[in-house]
C-alpha cells in the first residue's frame, strides 16, 4: 500500500458519512453500564424514526468523564459538541428525537466545563471520536501518516533525535529519558532486537492504559512500529493483563486490520521495513509489569525481576536488545513525529514535558480520566476539574502513584504536578493513579491498604520483599487494631528503610513509600493509636534506641 | 553489696537450670558472689522486690507464665532470656502453627488420645493455669535487656554471661557462642 | 581478558574481567556474606545478603551479580550494611518455623551459622507461625518447607546441574514454595532422578536425607563443586 491508496480509502470512507454523528462509548467504564445495549436502541430508533439517512451510531472509546456514564456525543447538529450523560438503554426514543429538535429530559452535560476545558488531549487526541474497532477511522484523523514519514523521510537515528528533542520521558512510573532508552537499544549490537509495550497495569485504580488500548488501539501500534523502526527492531509484543479482555480483542481486530493494509507485517509502505507484532496475555501479576519480570513471562517463564544490570536495552528478551516502553509511552510517539519534537517540548516545564493522563478518583465530585499539561498545579486538578471533594467533605490529601506513591496533603495543592515535584514531596508520578482523600479518611488505614496489596503482590523472590512487606503490614495491623506501642512504630521505620534499601526490584524498593509519606505528613494519626508500654523498656538500665541491642 | 540475682522456669523444660546446675565448682565461687533470691532451686514462694537480675528460663506459655512475668519485670533491672524456649519460643512455641484451636488440640493429644490411663484435659480454675491462644518468647511480652540463646545453654556460656554481668559489664557474647540450637 | 584494578574496603586489587565483585571479594580474603549464591550455579541475587556500597552509586548492589568495573570503590562491611544483614537474618526466622534444637541441620546449618556470625541473639520481630507441610513421600529424602529460606539453590541444581527439572517455585509473597514437577508430592514425581543434589545444596535443614536425626544432616556442597569442576573444566581431581 502507497500513502496515496491510503488517502483514497480515507476520502471514500470520509464521503461515506452521515451529517449527525451519535458517538457512543464503547469503553469499558460506560460497557459495564449497559453502553452495549444503548447502542443497539439508537441504531434501532434511528431507523424506527426513519432518520437513517442522516444520522449514524458510531462505537466510540472512552471519553474521559466516565463518572457522567454513560456518554454519548453528538456532532454535526450544532457547531459546538452536545454531550448526554448517564445514558440509560430507554433513552434512545427521546434522544434521537431531540436531533430534531424535540425536548428531552436526558441530562446533557456542559463541554466548557473545566473537566474538559481544561486537558489538552495528545494521547487521548481519538479517544471518544475514533471507532476503535475500524482503522478507516484512525486513518481519517491522520493515522499511520507519522509512520510513513519515518520510513520514507528520515533515518533511523533522525527518529531516536527527534524523540531526544521533544523531552518525552517515560510514562510506566520512573520517568526515564525515552530518547536515551532508545539511542541506546539502536546502539546495541545484535541481529535481533525488540520492542515491547508494557500494558499491565497493574496499580489499583488506574485504567488509564485500558482505556487507550481500548479507545485507540492503534496509535500504540503506530508508536511501536516507528520505534522498531528507529531501534532496528522487527519483533514486537504487545504485553496486556487478562482482566483487560476488551483492549485484546480490539488490539486483535486491529493488529489483523494493519497487517490487512500493510501498514504491519512484511515490506511495510512497500519499504524493505518488517515489523510484526504479537500480543502476550498477562495473568495479571502485578509484578509482571516490572520490565525484567514481564520479559521473563513473554519468554514464558515464570515472572519474577532479576536484577540489574544488564539492562533490557542491553540483554532482553531471548538475550536480545529490547525496548521496553508503557502504552502511554508509546502513545505520544505519532504525535511527536507528526507535530515535531520541540512543539512537544514546548508544553510541561523545564524536566517534564508533554502531558499526562490521570485517573482521578476518590473523594471527588467529577471522576474519570483527564489528560493534563505537566506542571498543572494540583489544586487546578482536584478543585477546578475535580470540581473538590464531594458535599460536605475537605480535601485532605491526594494520593499519586499507587502502591509505590505516596499521599500529598491539602497543604501542598499549589504544587505543579510534574516529575520531581512529586518526588520531592515523598510521592511520585507514577503511572497516572491520583485519589483524592477527605477528612474522613484514615490515613494509616491507607498505609496499610497499600502495604497489604505489596504483600501480596511481592513475587516472594526475594528476602526484605517477601517477608519485610509482611511484617509491615503485621505492624500496622497491630496499629490500628489499638496494639502497636513506639517500639513497633520504630521498628515499621525501621523496615521502611531496610526495604527501600534492599529489595531487588521496584515493588519492594518502593513498597515503603505510602507509609513513609504518611508518616511523614501525618504522624499524630499513627501516634493517637499507639498504646502506652507498661512493660517496655527501663528507661534506667538501657536507652531504646532504633538499633538492636546486641550482645 | 552483693547483686541480687533470681532464676526463673516458665514454659522450659529446665533443662537451661540443669545447664546452669552443670556450672559444677563455679557454683560455690557464686555463691559467694551473689544473692540467689529466688530460683527454682531453693524455697521461696514470691518473687521478691528489688532484684537486680533475672535469667528467665522457657517461654510464656500459660496465664500463670504471663503474670509472673509481668511481675518480674516491675520488681527487676535486667532481664536475661535463657535459652532458646525464652529467646524463640523454641518447641513449646511449635504448637502456634497449628491455628486458633492449638491450645485445645495439644490438651485433647496430651491428655486425651495419648492418655493410658484416666483420659481427660486437667481442669481447675486457680490452680491449673489456662494455656494462651500463641507461646511467645520472653520478649515478645515483657521487653528483656540480654540474650542467652542455646539449647540449653552450655554451662560455659551461663558461665560467661553471670561473669561479665557481676563485673558490672554489658554482657557480650559473639561467634558460636550465640547459636540457636 | 584486561584486568581490572579496584579497591574494596580499602585495599587494591586487581582481578580479570567479568569477575563478579563477590569472587573477587574471596579470592582476596573478604568475606561476603551469601545465602542465594552456590558455587557451580548461577547467580539470582535473591536474599540480598551480600549487598555491598559502591561508591557513587546510591544503590546497593549484590556482589554475587555485580562485575567488577575498573576504577570501583568498594565497602563490604559498613554499619549500615551489617544493619541490614541482621534485619535479613531476622525477617528470615520470623517468617517461617526454625527450632534448631530439633532440626537434622544443626550445627551444619548456613542459616543458623550466618546468625551467629553476624551477631544475631534474637529476632525483634513478631513469628509469624505459618502453617507449613513437610513433604515425606519420597522414597529417599524429605522437604520440610517451615525450614526453607527460598533461595532457590535447590531448583538451580535440579535444572541446571542434574537436568533434570523437577524443583520449582510456585505461589507468590509469603506463599511461594519449593515444589516438585507440577505441585505433586514429590514422591510421586517421574522427572526426580533421585540423585540427591538439591539436599546437597541446600543451605538449610529443608531438604535432608530420610533417616537423619537432629544435628546429622551434612549437605555435601564438595560433591557439587566436583561435578561441576569436571564438566566444566574437565578436572577430574578434587
Ligand atoms: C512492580 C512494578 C510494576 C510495574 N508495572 C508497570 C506497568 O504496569 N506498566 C508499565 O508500563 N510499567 C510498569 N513498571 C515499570 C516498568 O518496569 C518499566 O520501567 C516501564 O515499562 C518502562 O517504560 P517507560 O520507560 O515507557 O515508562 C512497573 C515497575 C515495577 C517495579
Ligand atoms: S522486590 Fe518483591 S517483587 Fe521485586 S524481586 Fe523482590 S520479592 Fe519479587
Ligand atoms: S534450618 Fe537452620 S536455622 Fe532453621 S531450624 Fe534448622 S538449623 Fe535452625
Ligand atoms: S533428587 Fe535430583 S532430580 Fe530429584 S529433585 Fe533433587 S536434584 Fe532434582
Ligand atoms: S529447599 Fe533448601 S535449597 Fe531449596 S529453596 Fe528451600 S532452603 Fe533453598
Ligand atoms: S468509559 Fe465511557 S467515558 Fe470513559
Ligand atoms: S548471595 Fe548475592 S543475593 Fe544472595
Amino acid at each position: 500500500m502507497q500513502l496515496d491508496d491510503l488517502k483514497a480509502l480515507v476520502a471514500k470512507h470520509i464521503g461515506a458519512r452521515k451529517k449527525i454523528v451519535l458517538r457512543t462509548c464503547m469503553s469499558a467504564g460506560c460497557m459495564s453500564s449497559q453502553a452495549d445495549v444503548i447502542k443497539r436502541n439508537l441504531e434501532a430508533e434511528v431507523k424506527a424514526q426513519g432518520r437513517e439517512a442522516e444520522v449514524e451510531v458510531r462505537r466510540v472509546g472512552c471519553m474521559g468523564f466516565c463518572g457522567q456514564g454513560p456518554l454519548i456525543g453528538v456532532d454535526g447538529l450544532s457547531a459546538k459538541e452536545k454531550l448526554f450523560e448517564f445514558v440509560k438503554p430507554t433513552d434512545a426514543p427521546a434522544i434521537v428525537a431531540s436531533l430534531q429538535g424535540a425536548a428531552c429530559d436526558v441530562q446533557v452535560g456542559n463541554p466548557d466545563h473545566p473537566f474538559f476545558a481544561r486537558q489538552m488531549r495528545i494521547v487521548r487526541a481519538n479517544g471518544g471520536i475514533v471507532d476503535p474497532e475500524r482503522i478507516e477511522d484512525y486513518l481519517a484523523v491522520g493515522g499511520y501518516q507519522a509512520l510513513h514519514q519515518v520510513l520514507t523521510e528520515m533515518q533511523p537515528s533522525e527518529v531516536v533525535d527527534e524523540i531526544t528533542t521533544s523531552g518525552l520521558r517515560g510514562r510506566g512510573g520512573a520517568g526515564f529519558p525515552t530518547g536515551l532508552k532508545w539511542g541506546t537499544v539502536a546502539k546495541s549490537a545484535g541481529a535481533k532486537k525488540y520492542v515491547v509495550c508494557n500494558g499491565d497495569e497493574g496499580d489499583p485504580g488506574a485504567f488509564m492504559d485500558r482505556s487507550v488500548l481500548e479507545s485507540d488501539p492503534h496509535i500504540v501500534l503506530e508508536g511501536m512500529a516507528i520505534a522498531a523502526y528507529a531501534v532496528g527492531a522487527d519483533q514486537g509484543f504487545l504485553y496486556v493483563r487478562a482482566e483487560y479482555p476488551l483492549a485484546i480483542s480490539r488490539l486483535q481486530t486491529a493488529i489483523k486490520q494493519a497487517k490487512a493494509l500493510g501498514l504491519l507485517g512484511g515490506g511495510i509502505f512497500e519499504s524493505p521495513f518488517n515489523f510484526n507484532i504479537d500480543i502476550r496475555i498477562g495473568a495479571g501479576a502485578f509484578v509482571c509489569g516490572e520490565e525484567t519480570a514481564l520479559m521473563a513471562s513473554v519468554e514464558g517463564k515464570r515472572g519474577t525481576p532479576r536484577p540489574r544490570p544488564p539492562f533490557p536495552a542491553e540483554s532482553g528478551l531471548w538475550g536480545c536488545p529490547t525496548l521496553i516502553n508503557n502504552v502511554e509511552t508509546f502513545a505520544n510517539i505519532t504525535a511527536i513525529i507528526n507535530r515535531g519534537g520541540a512543539w512537544y517540548a514546548g508544553i510541561g516545564t523545564e524536566k517534564s514535558k508533554g502531558t499526562k493522563v490521570f485517573a482521578l478518583t476518590g473523594k471527588i465530585k467529577n471522576n474519570g480520566l483527564i489528560e493534563v499539561p505537566m506542571g498543572i498545579p494540583l489544586r487546578q486538578i482536584v478543585e477546578e476539574m475535580g470540581g473538590g471533594a464531594p458535599a460536605g467533605g475537605h480535601i485532605k490529601s491526594v494520593q499519586t502513584g499507587g502502591p509505590s506513591g505516596g499521599c500529598i496533603p491539602a497543604a501542598y495543592l499549589d504544587t505543579p504536578v510534574d516529575y520531581e515535584s512529586l518526588t520531592k514531596l515523598g510521592s511520585i508520578m507514577g503511572s497516572g493513579g491520583m485519589v483524592v482523600m477527605d477528612d474522613a479518611t484514615n490515613m494509616v488505614e491507607i498505609a496499610k491498604f497499600y502495604m497489604e496489596f505489596c504483600m501480596e503482590e511481592s513475587c516472594g523472590k526475594c528476602i526484605p520483599c517477601r517477608a519485610g512487606t509482611a511484617q509491615m503490614f503485621h505492624l500496622l495491623e497491630k496499629i490500628t487494631q489499638r496494639r502497636g506501642t513506639a517500639r513497633d512504630l520504630a521498628k515499621l521505620e525501621e523496615l521502611c528503610d531496610m526495604v527501600r534499601h534492599t529489595s531487588l526490584c521496584g515493588l519492594g524498593q518502593t513498597a515503603p513509600n505510602p507509609v513513609a509519606s504518611t508518616l511523614k505528613f501525618f504522624r499524630s494519626e499513627y501516634e493517637a493509636l499507639l498504646q502506652p508500654d507498661p512493660f517496655g523498656p527501663r528507661p534506667s538500665v538501657t536507652t531504646q534506641s532504633a538499633e538492636p541491642v546486641t550482645l | 553489696m552483693k547483686l541480687r540475682v533470681a532464676t526463673v522456669w516458665l514454659g522450659g523444660c529446665s533443662g537451661c537450670h540443669m545447664s546452669f546446675l552443670d556450672m559444677d565448682e563455679f557454683l560455690i565461687e557464686l555463691a559467694g558472689l551473689i544473692d540467689l533470691v529466688y530460683s527454682p532451686v531453693i524455697d521461696v514462694k514470691e518473687f521478691p522486690e528489688a532484684v537486680d537480675v533475672c535469667l528467665i528460663e522457657g517461654a510464656v506459655c500459660n496465664e500463670d507464665n504471663l503474670e509472673i512475668l509481668r511481675k518480674i519485670r516491675e520488681r527487676t533491672k535486667v532481664l536475661v532470656s535463657f535459652g532458646d524456649c525464652a529467646v524463640t519460643g523454641n518447641v513449646p512455641a511449635m504448637r502456634n502453627p497449628f491455628g486458633p484451636d492449638n491450645r485445645e488440640n495439644v490438651l485433647q493429644r496430651a491428655y486425651v488420645e495419648n492418655a493410658r490411663n484416666n483420659p481427660g484435659v486437667p481442669k481447675a480454675d486457680g490452680i491449673v493455669p489456662r494455656l494462651l491462644e500463641q507461646v511467645v518468647p520472653v520478649h515478645e511480652a515483657v521487653y528483656v535487656e540480654y540474650y542467652l540463646p542455646g539449647c540449653p545453654p552450655p554451662a560455659a556460656r551461663i558461665k560467661e554471661v553471670l561473669v561479665q554481668i557481676i563485673n558490672g559489664q554489658a554482657p557480650l557474647l559473639t561467634g558460636p557462642q550465640l547459636k540457636f540450637g | 581478558m584486561a584486568a581490572k584494578t579496584l579497591i574494596i574496603d580499602g585495599k587494591a586489587v586487581s582481578a580479570e574481567e567479568g569477575a563478579t565483585v563477590l569472587q573477587v571479594a574471596r579470592d582476596n580474603n573478604v568475606a561476603i556474606p551469601t545465602l542465594c549464591h552456590l558455587e557451580g550455579v548461577y547467580d539470582v541475587g535473591a536474599c540480598r545478603l551480600c549487598l555491598v556500597e559502591v561508591a557513587g552509586s546510591t544503590k546497593l548492589q549484590p556482589a554475587c551479580t555485580t562485575k567488577i568495573s575498573e576504577g570501583m570503590n568498594i565497602q563490604t562491611n559498613s554499619d549500615r550494611l551489617r544493619k541490614y544483614r541482621r534485619l535479613t537474618l531476622e525477617l528470615l526466622f520470623a517468617e517461617r518455623n526454625h527450632v534448631c534444637a530439633v532440626c537434622v541441620s544443626n550445627g551444619h546449618c548456613e542459616l543458623q551459622t550466618l546468625a551467629y556470625s553476624l551477631g544475631l541473639d534474637h529476632v525483634r520481630y513478631d513469628y509469624v507461625f505459618p502453617k507449613w507441610k513437610v513433604d515425606v513421600t519420597h522414597r529417599l529424602f524429605g522437604m520440610d518447607h517451615n525450614r526453607c529460606i527460598l533461595c532457590t539453590r535447590c531448583v538451580r541444581v535440579c535444572w541446571h546441574i542434574e537436568g533434570a527439572g523437577t524443583k520449582n517455585v510456585a505461589g507468590r509473597g509469603a506463599t511461594a514454595r519449593i515444589i516438585s514437577d507440577l505441585d505433586q508430592p514429590w514422591g510421586d514425581s517421574e522427572s526426580c532422578t533421585e540423585c540427591g543434589k538439591c539436599v546437597m545444596a541446600c543451605p538449610t535443614g529443608a531438604l535432608f536425607h530420610k533417616g537423619a536425626t537432629a544435628g546429622e544432616m551434612e549437605h555435601d556442597r564438595d560433591k557439587l563443586e566436583f561435578i561441576v569442576n569436571a564438566r566444566e573444566k574437565q578436572q577430574w581431581l578434587p
